[in-house]
């Protein structure tokens, strides 16, 4: 919303300056969002006459006018508009003018003709982009006045943020009155009068939707001038509150609208078959929009009609058909009161948001409408002539927005804000909002005024005196610290910890989006059918993530396209199922890896990372929540993954994850050069740790034994070391494999595994005989079970 | 006698003179050997007349004494010699990089959310967290944002199928919080966020964190209160704030808080448009009807509630001038935060 700080003085006496008017503003709910001059300097522009006009003797697009600036001798201009006429008034800028665009005007002569001067376009002030003509200036401007103190250029336009509730700010009336209440300033509204009739004229009026129009006004006026101008001071205005002058029937509409905030519309009177009716469109009813849209409209859209069909969408837009034209003499003048959520829905559902229904939906005064045609019968009469009918007034009074009397207590008051107002002050504001008040038991019954339709309850009223008051006046009372209502169970891993983790093993964290591209994905996941959105904002942000690792491999193809080649990223975040009752969220820990397993540096060969590397990563996450015998991992083919290099990630012989290198045709696809490694993990198992329990340290020493053995290679690390353990039992404190052996001297199909054991026991020193039985036992146990055969 | 002394003192010049251990040990063998000079020479005191033998005897053993300790310092000298030249051998490169794995970092938000987060538990607030699927009733109608309200313009919301959709503000958690929860209440929610919008100074996804405290006696006051103290902890500065009326359809009265500009320190600029003011969040006391939807007596409670965008405050704090930024995870940038 936009006003004129002239304006708004007009309507409010203040003498505060605008820096101050702006703050009072913002501090008051209606935020300043700026202020602009709405002119540059153009002390050197003043009002010109055009006395006559000559052809330029060497160029027929150009002419030589002599134009009257109020001196001696009138002044010659080059000028190329093709407005330029005998006896038109244009804004005329002296040699010496720096004009908005920077440039500064000198005698020069223009094909050997001198030009001591320059005629100007609206465009050359700076006032709008129109440049193809010389702005216009009404009959009566003195030749010689300053353009500035002609047009009252010493002015700011002032852009208010309106919240959604303040639908009666959208008005210069308006906002004076709210800052007239907020300074205490009086509001001295102009004296609107009423327009007697002088045609016996009436429109005919029937309201068929009365819960949706309660209060309709209509009044004929005949005869207007169609060639009629809109006067400066009134065009001036229009553009300081961002509005282009059209024509004097839009200008005034426009102009009472800003004004007081009642939208109204104009009919052509000839397109109007004998009177209005306003009601529920017919199903299937068309109605060519005046923006040329032709939507069919439903049973719960209003129109206003004449006894044939829809002439416009009622609060949102006019007809084409009945609006008015350049030859247009008779008008029907409309300002009615629309149900602001009929006015919503409509508008929503039309895809269609003018100024009128921005303000029905936001709720319009309900006792303005009369008011607003008189105001705009004034001004038109004034302006285009015409003979004004009697004004028709169609009402029905129980469908009126009611204003019932609302109780407010004096003690809630401190209740709420925690700070003691005088009741003076109380009733003050009240007052100054204009409040009807009378006092009750607890403090007082109050009625609003008829314009703000927001206020409903005790606390709509107490926040008005808070506002009015000022939030400055709350104090700020320190916090009052309490016991915490968090419990952190020892056993449940904080998130943090498992970051920390993998940003001590070098991973960075990325936050990616929650919607992705839904080819990536089903590459990444192909058996899992997405929860799809219904109005994506692209085509590669479709669907809800299924894993952590679809977003993951986008940053990392981002990076990798920024030449980074060793890209270590994770993220914890959700992921979305659908599920019967809707969808289901859980959370996870992925994380992608690329490029060296080691920074580059000196005195460290270079080695790529592998599926161990990470694998060492998981079980670094899971050491928080698991004992190392908790963990295992078994071998899967998960698609997206290399089916030689993929493994299910196993708590308590829950599965919980999955690790792996990605498939090389996704590779491709993201256009990585290099192995991929992922894992994806869930957050709860994650979280899931235990509280430790003290198991008695041994005080007897150890032993340890180490072996070797061939296998077949499919035998895995794993049964060799449950099959250990199961032979040697409790005794084998501890299996370590060491080593793992393929190639010469063993058969191609087999493989070499080193691995060491120790013994130990709680009570006493193991012997030697004890110890050499017990390692029997575990070769026994692998020779049979696993096909091993002994190294020497 | 006097051989005996004379012979002392060349020892003693041979023994300082000598340059390493066997040199030494040659020296050692040779005064002190089992067939040494000194060794020879208490050997033949036998042959003296008795009344000068224990004399010479004396003297010789004295002279045995000196060198022997002379050697001892002598091997000790060596040794530290040979040591420092060690040492010296294997002195390195300190200014060569540090070996091993490097060290990553946490995102901006994350570092942000975990800061604001820990302000509140310090204040005693429970924290909560919500679905990023809601349901219109939590997202809206239970936040006295009825179909058709002007106020559902502001948000922007995506749908997905089965007519939920995704949360557009983390106030739904406070529905959510008070449902399973009675007052008195104080809790945080921090989250992810959606809105249909994408440009220059809106990505479709942002986070926020939502506050809010419920008691018998909470009042406006206590907001500004928390809210201060709020701002000045996370800038760590005594900042200028200022509570703007404003509004929101599940708070009245409402308010904007800005702060004072933590570019220019409130003289104008570029960050805070030369007003001197950031506007940080937005807040309110939690509206009758809210309460109305979750089953609290309004006329026993009172609350206050905020809201703030995660976004805008790791911006404010880390000077970052693109918000989305935050969201390629270009390794350049999040480096910046470890």
């Amino acid at each position: 919303m936009l006003v004129s700080a002239t304006w708004l003085r007009e309507w409010v006496s203040s003498r505060i300056d605008v820096r101050e008017l702006a703050e009072r503003l913002t501090m008051g709910g209606l935020e300043v969002g700026g202020v602009q001059p709405v002119a540059g300097n153009l002390d050197k522009v003043l009002v010109g006459e055009i006395v006559d006009v000559e052809p330029h003797p060497r160029s027929a697009a150009l002419k030589v006018c002599r134009v009257n600036v109020g001196r001696a001798r009138p002044l010659q201009i080059v000028c190329g508009a093709p407005n330029a006429q005998a006896g038109r008034k244009v804004p005329t800028a002296l040699i010496g003018t720096v004009l908005p665009d920077g440039r500064r005007l000198e005698k020069v002569r223009i094909r050997d003709v001198v030009s001591s001067g320059m005629l100007c376009s609206s465009a050359e002030l700076g006032f709008d982009e129109d440049a193809a003509a010389l702005m216009v200036l009404d009959d009566d401007a003195g030749p010689g006045t300053p353009l500035s103190d002609y047009l009252g250029l010493d002015d700011v336009s002032i852009e208010i943020d309106l919240t959604p509730n303040r639908g009666d700010c959208l008005s210069i009336a308006g906002v004076a009155r709210d800052l007239s209440a907020l300074t205490g300033s009086p509001l001295q509204s102009p004296d609107i009068r009423k327009v007697p009739a002088r045609s016996r004229r009436r429109i005919p009026i029937r309201l068929e939707a009365p819960e949706d129009c309660p209060r309709y006004v209509g009044r004929i006026i005949e005869g207007i001038d169609p060639a009629a101008r809109t006067p400066d001071w009134m065009r001036e205005r229009l553009r300081r509150v961002g509005l282009r002058p059209i024509s004097p029937v839009v200008d005034v509409t426009n102009y009472v609208m800003t004004e007081l905030g009642q939208p109204m519309h104009a009919f052509d009177l000839a397109r109007i078959a004998r009177g209005i009716v306003v009601r529920r469109a017919r199903v299937g009813e068309r109605l060519v929009l005046l923006d040329g849209a032709a939507p069919e409209l439903d049973g719960d859209a209003l129109v206003i009609a004449d006894r044939n069909a829809a002439v416009a969408l009622a609060g949102v837009m006019g007809g084409r058909d009945s609006g008015i034209g350049p030859e247009t003499r008779d008008i029907l003048l409309e300002a009615a009161y629309f149900d602001p959520l009929t006015v919503a829905r409509c508008a929503r559902r039309y895809g269609l948001s003018t100024d009128a229904s921005h303000r029905f939906e936001r709720g319009v005064d309900p006792m303005l409408q009369a008011l607003a045609t008189e105001r705009a019968t004034r001004f038109l009469v004034d302006i285009a002539g015409g003979t004004p009918g009697p004004l028709v007034e169609a009402v029905s009074r129980p469908h009126l927005p009611r204003r019932s009397v609302i109780g407010l207590r004096y003690a809630r008051i401190e209740r709420v804000l925690g700070l003691k107002i005088p009741r003076r002050s109380v009733e003050s504001i009240l007052l100054r909002l204009g409040m009807s008040v009378r006092k009750a038991r607890e403090g007082w019954r109050v009625t609003r005024p008829s314009y703000r339709s927001d206020l409903e309850k005790e606390h709509d009223l107490i926040e008005e005196v808070a506002r009015v008051h000022g939030y400055d006046a709350v104090p700020s009372r320190p916090p009052q610290t309490g016991v915490s209502a968090r419990r952190h169970p020892e056993a449940e891993v904080p998130v943090a910890q498992l970051r920390s983790t993998l940003i001590n093993r070098d991973y960075h964290e990325a936050i990616t989006y929650s919607f992705v591209d839904p080819a990536l994905q089903a590459l990444v996941a192909p058996r899992q059918a997405p929860v799809a959105l219904t109005n994506p904002i692209a085509s590669n942000m479709a669907v809800m993530r299924v894993s952590l690792i679809t977003g993951l491999l986008q940053a990392l193809a981002v990076n990798h396209s920024r030449q980074h080649r060793r890209i270590r990223l994770f993220e914890v975040g959700r992921v979305f199922e659908p599920a019967p009752d809707g969808s289901a969220e859980q959370g996870r820990l992925a994380a992608v890896a690329t490029g060296l397993a080691l920074p580059q540096q000196w005195g460290a060969p270079e080695r790529a990372v592998d599926f161990f590397d990470v694998k060492a990563d998981v079980e670094a996450v899971l050491a928080w929540s698991a004992a190392s015998g908790a963990v295992g991992f078994r071998r899967t083919r998960r698609p997206g993954l290399h089916p030689g290099m993929s493994a299910d990630i196993l708590k308590s012989n829950r599965r919980i994850g999955w690790v792996g290198q990605i498939h090389p045709d996704i590779q491709r696809h993201l256009d990585i050069g290099q192995p991929v490694f992922v894992f994806e993990l869930a957050l709860e198992a994650l979280q899931q740790g235990r509280v430790p329990s003290y198991a008695r340290v041994s005080r007897f020493p150890a032993s340890r034994r180490d072996l070797s053995v061939v296998v077949d290679a499919d035998v895995e690390a794993e049964q060799l070391r449950r099959t250990a353990q199961s032979a040697a039992g409790s005794a084998l404190v501890n299996f370590e494999l060491f080593d793992e052996y393929r190639g010469k001297g063993i058969d191609s199909k087999r493989k070499s595994l080193a691995f060491g054991l120790t013994f130990q026991d709680n009570s006493r020193t193991l012997t030697d005989v004890e110890i050499d039985a017990l390692v029997k036992r575990v070769i026994a146990a692998v020779e049979s079970k696993l096909g091993a055969e002994l190294r020497h | 006698m006097d051989d005996i002394e004379q012979l002392a003192s060349e020892a003693i010049g041979a023994i300082d003179a000598a340059d390493g251990p066997a040199a030494l040990e040659a020296l050692r063998v040779r005064y002190l050997g089992k067939s040494g000079v000194l060794t020879e020479a208490l050997k033949s005191i036998g042959a003296l007349p008795p009344e000068q033998r224990r004399r010479v005897g004396q003297t010789v053993n004295q002279a045995k004494q000196q060198i022997q300790a002379r050697i001892g310092a002598r091997r000790s000298e060596l040794d530290a010699e040979t040591l420092a030249r060690r040492l010296e051998d294997e002195s390195v490169d300190v200014t060569l990089p540090g070996r091993g794995a490097g060290v990553g970092g946490p995102h901006p938000i994350t570092r942000t959310l975990g800061r604001m987060v820990e302000i509140f538990e310090r204040l005693g607030f429970d924290v909560a967290e919500g679905p990023e699927i809601e349901d219109d009733f939590h997202n809206f109608e239970a936040l006295n944002i009825p179909a058709d309200h002007p106020a559902r313009a502001m948000h922007d919301t995506f749908y997905v199928d089965g007519g939920l959709l995704l949360r557009t503000h983390t106030s739904p958690v406070q529905i959510r919080y008070m449902q399973h929860n009675k007052p008195p209440l104080q809790v945080v929610a921090p989250g992810r966020v959606y809105r249909c919008d994408s440009d220059v100074t809106h990505t479709p996804m942002f986070h926020q964190l939502e506050g809010l405290a419920v008691s018998e006696a909470t009042t406006f006051a206590d907001l500004k209160g928390v809210l201060v103290y709020f701002v000045r902890q996370f800038f760590e500065a005594d900042l200028g704030v200022r509570f703007r009326p404003s509004y929101f359809p599940f708070t009245e009265p409402s308010a904007e808080v800005d702060v004072s500009c933590v570019f220019c320190e409130g003289g104008g600029c570029r960050v805070c448009k030369q007003s001197g003011w950031l506007e940080v969040l937005g807040c309110g006391m939690v509206h009758p009807e809210v309460f109305r939807h979750v089953g609290v007596d309004s006329e026993r409670y009172t609350g206050y509630a905020f809201g703030m965008g995660i976004e805008r405050l790791a911006m404010l704090r880390y000077g970052v001038d693109d918000l989305r930024l935050f969201f390629e995870n270009d390794l350049n940038v999040l480096r910046q935060f470890r």
